[in-house]
């Protein structure tokens, strides 16, 4: 299998599967590789929709179930578009590590795998339009929504919605799924400070400036907003600034023949996964004039990023919520007191472990690199704990 | 979700859905915990994606798996620790 195809895809996302439709439409050889059991990334998650369809009919090899490990990904093929996509941003708080404790994301994941959160009481809280979607969902399934807190200021949320004109794509599902939220109780400049239960989570201690209130409830789904996964990227050798892969005008990285679209070169959202999918699989086929066209809308989408970033800012409070026994590295229970005088990531992972347990950092060096300023240098092979046999397969 | 299949989750028998992910099916199941962390703490899935490896289980054998990227298939074996 090595070796054949022109163009090889990581990620079956948005930007993954626009890469692969628009190099495979060109003649290109396409073969995409994703960890998940289906296609359609987070977002998607084994939904049909046009991309989905439009994906199948365009002769790419989809290769589900397998994470890429290592470098040799660039042996399959004679070109790399990295669409590694985002993770959820976890921030430490007590409780935090109690059964019911999930992401935002995580939530959202796991009702659609098939997880029936009927009747269950839920609290969503964190930071992001996420958020939202999460708990339109949840209502949707059966369960009642308690409370959606967002940490932003509601001056900056209404700003940021005032602005949505520009975009009327994110208005009209804006207004979507304020209408599926119907009357649940949404708050602004709020926050979870601890989650409480014997066992797993009964209830939640919520904070609104000076004002305190404990909600009870089955499931606390927290998410601070997402991080892009630029770990294969950073193997590969590609350039990683704030936290996101560099990209020229063809999406093209600093690495020859690799390229990033998506949430990888930093968070903006579908259509800008979408946009910029386009883009590298036009110009990963060779036609260069057909992806410039697409220029104008990335640069919409990558503006409604920005506006994104900037609204939903994290506050400084939520950045101390953890006590000093509060679990930090959940890999390895490594606390915020055993770390947060640590000079940096060398020096953390010598002297308590935090970042040698099997997430190799991805959960906690998004959090030190928060709370901290520091997280995890450049990542090692195997990305993905690996059986021994895999580690000699191609 | 897809056809009634049957699992055997720490020897019990669980009815659940073709497509749904071993996760899910652990938490409709009500498993008390996923894993045990390095203190003795009861973990459950976090991230629902992959990444956070929280809801590693035995699946047919297998240990460390992660539930979340898992489907359920009919006679599967899952064991919790």
């Amino acid at each position: 299998m090595s070796g054949g195809s022109d163009v090889v895809v990581v990620g079956a996302g948005p930007a993954g599967l626009a890469a692969a439709c628009q190099a495979a439409e060109s003649g290109a050889r396409v073969l995409v590789m994703d960890d998940n059991a289906a296609a359609g990334g987070q977002v998607w998650r084994g939904e049909q929709g046009e991309w989905q369809e439009r994906f199948a009919r365009s002769g790419a090899a989809l290769e589900t179930g397998r994470a890429v490990i290592d470098e040799r990904v660039r042996e399959r093929g004679r070109t790399v578009v990295l669409a590694t996509g985002a993770r959820e941003l976890f921030l430490p708080f007590p409780g935090w590590t109690l059964p019911g404790v999930v992401g935002a994301g995580g939530l959202q994941a796991l009702i659609k795998s098939g997880y029936d959160v009927a009747g269950k009481r839920v609290v969503v809280a964190g930071s992001g339009p996420l958020l939202y979607a999460v708990a339109a969902l949840a209502r949707e399934k059966g369960a009642s929504v308690m409370l959606v807190a967002e940490q932003a200021p509601g001056a900056a949320v209404a700003g940021f919605v005032r602005g949505l004109w520009r975009h009327p794509e994110k208005l009209a599902q804006g207004v979507g799924l304020a209408m599926a939220l119907g009357g649940v109780e949404a708050v602004r400049g709020c926050w979870v400070e601890e989650a409480m239960g014997r066992g797993r989570v009964e209830g939640v201690k919520m904070r609104c400036g000076r004002r305190v209130w404990e909600e009870s409830c089955d499931v606390l789904a927290a998410g601070f907003g997402l991080t892009p996964n630029t770990e294969l990227a950073e193997m590969l050798g590609c350039h990683v600034r704030a936290g996101a892969v560099e990209t020229g005008d063809w999406q093209q990285t600093s690495v020859e023949g690799v390229y990033a679209a998506g949430e990888v070169t930093g968070i903006g959202g579908v259509e800008k996964s979408v946009v910029e999918g386009e883009i590298a699989g036009l110009a990963a086929a060779g036609r260069r004039a057909e992806a410039e066209r697409l220029f104008g809308r990335r640069a919409q989408w990558r503006r409604f990023g920005e506006e994104l970033g900037r609204a939903f800012a994290l506050r400084e409070e939520v950045k101390r919520l953890a006590r000093g026994e509060t679990v930090l590295c959940r890999c390895e229970d490594v606390t915020v007191g055993q770390l947060r005088d640590r000079a940096g990531w060398r020096e953390a992972k010598l002297r308590t472990r935090c970042g040698m347990g099997a997430c190799q950092g991805r959960v906690c060096g998004a959090i030190t690199r928060t709370l901290f300023g520091w997280g995890p240098s450049k990542p090692r092979p195997p990305l993905y704990p690996t059986r021994f046999e895999d580690l000699f397969s191609d | 979700m897809g056809r009634r299949i049957t699992i055997s989750v720490n020897g019990r028998a669980v009815e659940t859905r073709e497509g749904t992910s071993v996760a899910a099916a652990l938490l409709n199941a009500g498993v008390a915990r996923f894993r045990r962390s390095e203190s003795g703490e009861a973990r459950e899935p976090l991230c629902g994606m992959g990444i956070c490896m929280e809801c590693r289980v035995t699946i047919d054998g297998e240990a460390q798996v992660r539930s979340c990227q898992r489907l359920c298939e009919d006679g599967m074996e899952v064991e919790t620790t």
